[in-house]
C-alpha cells in the first residue's frame, strides 16, 4: 500500500498529464467519429458573446462589398418574379409551406483546418435548430450542428465530415459531395457513375434526396474529373461559387417536414 | 513578489488568449497559416513554479482556445504536452544550468532562447497537426502545415517576445 502511494506521488505530474491528455484525446476521438463536442464549440454564451462583439466592430470594414452581393441577388430575384409572367394568386398560408427561411450573419469563420466550423449569430431562441440548412446568397454553406440560445456552430461544406447530396444540374445523377481538405475552393463529387457524360464547367446542384436543403441550390461548376481507381464511378472536382473566406449574411433553410421525413426513415429498415 | 508574478501570468493568460482568438486565428496567411502566439505563455512561464499547477495551467489555456475555435481538444493536448515536456527540452537546451537557484531565462545567449523557443513550436505543432488530420496516408500534409505555421509562429513569438521582454533586473 505504501509503495502504491509512494509511486503515485512520485509520478503525480506523470500520471496528471496521462489523465489530462486522455481527457482530451478522448474529445478528439469521440467527435473523430461522431459530432462535434457537444461542450467544446463556441456556440455557447461566453464565446459566442466575444465573438460577436469582436464582429460588430469588424463588419463596418466590409458593408460596401455586402450590400453589392445583396444588390445583386435582389436584381436576379426580381429578374425572376418579373418574368414568371401574370401571378393572380400566391398561396401565403403558413401551414402550406415546405421551406422557412430565416436570416443570420456569420460572427466567426474558418476554412484552413480539415474540419471547419462556422458560428452564427441565431440560435434556438430565434427557432434555429440542429441538421438545418445553411446558405448564402450564391450557393450552400453547411448544415447546423450545435445550437446554445443565441448562437449556432454550422458545420462548413470544408469539413471532412460533411456529405451533402448533390447533382449534376438538368440531370437525375447524384452524388456526394465532400471534401479532401486541400483546397477551400475546391470540393469533391463522388459517386457519380461513368456513363454520364461530363463537360468541364458544368453546375453542380444540391438534390433532391437530403431532407435539409431543397432541390437546385447552386454549389459550383464541374473544375476537372477523373475516374476513380476502381474506374466506375467519376470523382469530380467543384469550383465552388461561394467565395468561403468571405461570407457574411446567411439564410437558415427549415424543411417543415424533415422530422416527418426522418422518422419515416427509421422506422423503414434498409439494407445497409 | 508574488502575487505580482500571480497577477501577471493571469493578465499573460488573457491577452494571449483573446489575441489568439480574434487576430491570430483569422489570420489565413495563404489560406492556411494561422500561427499559434499563445505557445510564449509556456516560454514566458516561471521556471520554478509548481509542476502540477503549471501543467493544469496549459491544459486550460489550450482548452479555452479550443472552445473559440471549434478544434475538440486539439490546442488542449498539444498544449500539454510541451507542458509536460518543457523541463526535458530546458535541460536539453541549458545543460544542468537551468537547476541552479540563480537561473533565469533573461541570462542565458540568445541562440539558447530560440532554440528553447523553437522545440517548444516543433513539439506542439507536431501534436497539434497530427491528432488534426489524424491520419499517417496524409504525412506530407501534416510535415507542410508544421513547416510552414512553426516557421510563422516562431517569427511572431521572437516579434513579441522582444517587444514585451521581461525587463533585466
Amino acid at each position: 500500500m505504501q509503495q502504491i502511494i509512494h509511486f503515485v506521488i512520485r509520478y503525480k505530474n506523470f500520471l496528471l498529464y496521462i489523465f489530462l491528455m486522455i481527457v482530451s484525446l478522448g474529445f478528439t476521438i469521440q467527435s473523430h467519429s461522431y459530432h462535434q463536442s457537444r461542450f467544446f464549440n463556441s456556440s455557447n454564451w461566453l464565446t459566442g458573446n466575444i465573438l460577436e462583439t469582436s464582429n460588430n466592430v469588424s463588419t463596418y470594414f466590409g458593408l460596401d462589398a455586402e450590400n453589392q452581393k445583396l444588390m445583386d441577388e435582389n436584381r436576379r430575384l426580381r429578374d425572376l418574379l418579373f418574368n414568371v409572367g401574370e401571378i393572380d394568386s400566391i398561396v401565403i398560408d403558413s401551414t402550406q409551406r415546405t421551406y422557412t427561411i430565416t436570416t443570420g450573419r456569420v460572427i466567426k469563420n474558418s476554412f484552413s483546418e480539415p474540419r471547419n466550423y462556422i458560428t452564427i449569430d441565431k440560435g434556438e431562441e430565434d427557432s434555429v435548430n440542429g441538421d438545418m440548412g445553411v446558405i448564402t446568397s450564391k450557393g450552400i454553406l453547411g448544415i447546423i450542428e450545435n445550437t446554445s440560445n443565441h448562437f449556432a456552430t454550422v458545420q462548413s461544406i470544408l469539413n471532412e465530415k460533411s456529405n451533402i447530396n448533390a447533382k449534376i444540374k438538368n440531370t437525375d445523377h447524384f452524388g456526394s459531395l465532400v471534401w479532401d481538405m486541400k483546397r477551400y475552393d475546391v470540393v469533391q463529387l463522388i459517386d457519380i457513375p461513368r456513363l454520364v457524360k461530363l463537360t468541364v464547367g458544368d453546375t453542380i446542384v444540391t438534390g433532391g434526396m437530403s431532407s435539409i436543403f431543397p432541390e437546385n441550390i447552386p454549389i459550383g461548376t464541374i473544375r476537372k474529373f477523373d475516374l476513380n481507381s476502381s474506374n466506375s464511378f467519376y470523382s469530380i472536382d467543384v469550383a465552388l461559387f461561394n467565395d468561403m473566406t468571405n461570407i457574411k449574411n446567411v439564410y437558415i433553410v427549415n424543411n417543415e417536414y424533415r422530422e416527418e421525413i426522418e422518422a419515416l426513415e427509421n422506422q423503414t429498415p434498409s439494407d445497409d | 513578489m508574488i502575487s505580482n508574478s500571480y497577477f501577471l501570468n493571469v493578465i499573460r493568460f488573457l491577452l494571449l488568449v483573446l489575441v489568439q482568438v480574434l487576430v491570430f486565428n483569422r489570420l489565413n496567411f495563404f489560406g492556411f497559416i494561422n500561427p499559434m502566439v499563445y505557445i510564449l505563455f509556456l516560454y514566458w512561464y516561471p521556471i520554478k513554479e509548481h509542476r502540477a499547477a503549471f501543467i493544469g495551467l496549459a491544459f486550460l489555456l489550450g482548452i479555452s482556445i479550443d472552445f473559440f475555435s471549434d478544434s475538440m481538444a486539439l490546442h488542449a493536448a498539444s498544449t500539454l504536452t510541451i507542458a509536460y515536456m518543457r523541463p526535458a527540452i530546458m535541460r536539453f537546451v541549458f545543460g544542468v544550468n537551468f537547476e541552479f537557484q540563480s537561473f533565469k531565462l533573461s541570462n542565458t545567449t540568445r541562440i539558447q532562447q530560440i532554440t528553447f523557443l523553437t522545440l517548444l513550436i516543433i513539439v506542439h505543432h507536431l501534436v497539434f497537426f497530427t491528432l488534426e488530420i489524424f491520419s499517417l496516408a496524409n504525412f506530407l500534409l501534416i510535415l507542410k502545415k508544421v513547416l510552414a505555421t512553426g516557421a510563422v509562429t516562431l517569427l511572431l513569438c521572437l516579434l513579441f517576445g522582444s517587444l514585451f521582454s521581461v525587463r533585466k533586473e
